[in-house]
């Protein structure tokens, strides 16, 4: 296996909140591959986004993170902020979920992406960067490229803005994609076409991409692996058709269970019971055993926090459940159906 | 403020809709140009309807841009623009001053006489057209008309330099405060009360009194140091929320400086509060100048000041009221015109009202 791009080692992110210290992110542990689609899943407040701003040095200024992210060898942590600036935008590049909001509204769409062009080619003549703004914004399927460039971001629909602001990560050949929840804000049928743009742009730039969402149907679209996250932590972690066919943690299965599908008869839809802890205060023991339904209040589930480990044969997947081989045995039929749909 | 989406955002204004709306008609978009035509018999019946024509060649998408069926794209500078167009005080302020300024800056062309020369025969004389005294005469004969142009000029002058400086600092002051907040915004900010809670005019009388005003540079300069304080807050405000706006976010992660995200996308968002403030600084400016000028601690004589003009008028009473009325009267205006362009600018600079003023 080649040495990862990114390499997450024990990232714990602390919120300071009125309220108490919000342990939003605690030890997470992962890699990106080059070139692959890692997916984060996760419910609302699992700390899927938090991670990645932070290692991005995007989040608020009252967190506190620990732990080291290396990018291609340097540790994103401790970076002097300027040449994390030049990474970000770089070498590594973010695509944000509101594409309505994403945008600045007093310039055009064309200086927003050629801002981001010059940025990291201080060299480029502004009619260089206008070429280039362009060729980006033909590459994600904007038509007309050449009028809308000139045009304001009111001008645009959201499935266009969503385009643009792929043209404007893409612009300096990221090897880091990350997408926190690309589709969310769109429609359904345009959340369709900025997955083939995704695609599209990872064709073009080869980066690889983090995608983040809670949506299972895009993971199994475009994923190579999976991470899944609960309580700021990882609970699961392994390719995709794994996670889909035999998931080994109860909130994966859970989350598997929880899907709309086309092809059963479903009267209900299980939902997982109960809320997502809250993270000042989470439960003592394992973070999800007021809700595991595998769980049967036994004791260890609620006293000790279970560790991360191998599961089977494979190295590669790994789960956070102290009673993982139990799951084999449940009836796991949701997901292994949801993949052979995508 | 302009922490909101702009209106636009909610028009359908582009090509998607447009070509949405040529495919439910079922004409190609080229038809649209000639819709009225269609309804004629002798035309040649178009490709309307058939199926192989309900897509939307490339030609057709040109030509139909070529016609202008797509609405005409407008900035937001565009439809503040058109509504402060619409707003009729507004427009007929900003000719006033438009005039008023023309007068100021040639005022060695328009007025009849130098602002210090002396007419010996017409001492005190009421206005008249006889010897071109329109306003009058002073005291010591000399021309009145004359002298509330060139009084005009120092006070506009002082105006603008005030308008100018106190937006600048108020500006930095506010914007620095505002994206860095934590100990950088407590600092500014507590430094800003403390010159909001000075008396006003004391410490402009002190001022003056100290470092010897009468010259307009200096009272321009004092004046400046009191007035940023509103903007800041403002300023300040404007820039807490756009802070937080996922756009600054993104500007963030694709790699631009603090100093660009504040200069390039967080300054022209805040523009309008800080256009109007600016306007309405203008106004004050000339009124306390006057004030200023009237205590006898602004532009000193025979440096004509609209303030000082009054003061010297005031001391001679009802009969020589013209000593008082003119240089009275053209600061009304200015200050009324200037208001009235203040909030022509608020209404039209608003994003989120798009009704445009009657």
């Amino acid at each position: 296996m080649p040495d990862p791009i990114l390499s997450i080692r024990d990232l714990t992110v602390e919120f300071k909140t009125e309220d108490g210290v919000v342990q939003a992110v605690t030890d997470v542990t992962y890699d990106l591959q080059p070139g692959e689609v890692l997916g984060i899943v996760g419910e609302s407040g699992s700390g899927k986004s938090v991670s990645m701003l932070t290692i991005m040095g995007l989040s608020p200024q009252a967190t506190i993170p620990k732990g080291e992210a290396f990018f291609k060898g340097e540790d994103l942590l401790k970076l002097p902020p300027k040449r994390l600036r030049e990474i970000r935008g770089g070498d590594m590049a973010m695509i944000f979920q509101d594409p309505m909001t994403s945008l600045n509204p007093v310039l055009t769409v064309g200086d927003q992406i050629s801002e981001a062009v010059m940025t990291h080619n201080p060299d480029m003549s502004k009619g260089g960067a206008r070429d280039r703004t362009v060729e980006l914004l033909q590459i994600v399927g904007v038509p007309f490229a050449e009028r809308r460039v000139d045009q304001y971001p009111h001008e645009f629909s959201g499935g266009m803005r969503q385009r643009a602001m792929i043209a404007m990560s893409i612009a300096n050949n990221p090897s880091v994609l990350v997408a926190d929840e690309p589709t969310t804000a769109l429609d359904v049928t345009i959340q369709a076409q900025i997955v083939e743009v995704l695609k599209k742009a990872r064709e073009e730039t080869h980066a690889a991409i983090v995608l983040i969402t809670h949506d299972l149907g895009l993971i199994a679209e475009l994923a190579d692996r999976v991470v899944v996250m609960y309580a700021g932590r990882v609970v699961e972690l392994s390719d995709v058709f794994t996670i889909f066919n035999e998931p080994r943690h109860p909130y994966t299965v859970g989350l598997m269970n929880s899907l709309a599908r086309v092809d059963m008869e479903q009267e209900w839809l299980q939902p997982i019971p109960g809320q997502p802890p809250s993270m000042i205060a989470p439960p003592p023991g394992c973070a999800f055993h007021p809700r595991c339904s595998f769980s049967n209040g036994r004791l260890v589930c609620r006293t000790d926090v279970p560790a991360l480990r191998q599961i089977g044969d494979s190295a590669l997947h790994v789960s956070r459940c102290h009673f993982a081989e139990e799951l084999e045995q449940a009836h796991v039929v949701a997901g292994a159906a949801a993949l052979e749909e995508a | 403020m302009t922490d909101r989406i702009p209106a636009g955002d909610q028009s359908p204004q582009d090509l998607e809709s447009v070509l949405i709306a040529s495919d439910t008609a079922g004409l190609p978009a080229s038809a649209h140009g000639q819709m009225g035509s269609l309804a004629l018999p002798e035309e040649p019946p178009g490709p309307a309807g058939s199926p192989e024509q309900a897509m939307v060649s490339p030609q057709d998408l040109a030509l139909s841009q070529q016609q202008g069926l797509e609405p005409t794209a407008r900035s937001q500078w565009a439809y503040a623009r058109l509504r402060f167009f619409r707003h009729r005080m507004a427009v007929l302020s900003l000719l006033v001053l438009i005039a008023i300024g023309f007068v100021a800056i040639f005022a060695k062309q328009i007025a009849p006489y130098e602002f210090d020369e002396l007419d010996l025969d017409n001492i005190t004389s009421g206005p008249t057209f006889a010897d071109k005294h329109l306003f009058g005469t002073d005291l010591l004969g000399r021309d009145y008309l004359s002298r509330v142009i060139f009084g005009l000029r120092t006070s506009l002058w002082v105006a603008f330099f005030v308008a100018i400086l106190s937006t600048t600092i108020g500006t930095t002051v506010g914007a620095l405060a505002g994206y860095y907040g934590g100990i950088v915004d407590n600092l500014l900010m507590r430094f800003t009360d403390l010159i909001l809670t000075l008396p006003g005019l004391a410490v402009l009388l002190t001022a003056a009194a100290f470092f010897g005003a009468g010259d307009p540079l200096k009272v321009g300069l004092i004046l400046a140091l009191l007035f940023w304080t509103s903007l800041a807050r403002i300023v300040r405000g404007v820039f807490l929320s756009l802070r937080e706006k996922e756009y600054i976010e993104a500007a963030k992660a694709s790699g631009a400086s603090d100093a660009r995200i504040i200069l390039r996308h967080m300054l022209p968002n805040s523009l309008g509060p800080i256009i109007v403030n600016t306007t309405l600084v203008v106004a004050a400016a000339i009124l306390v100048e006057a004030a200023l000028s009237f205590l006898g601690f602004g532009i000193q004589p025979p440096n004509p000041a609209l303030g000082s003009l009054i003061a010297t008028g005031q001391a001679e009473g009802t009969d020589l009221w013209w000593l008082v009325t003119f240089p009275g009267l053209v600061i009304v205006v200015i200050a009324l015109a200037i208001n009235f362009i203040g909030d022509g600018l608020r209404d039209a600079l608003d994003p989120t009202q798009r009704r445009v003023r009657a």
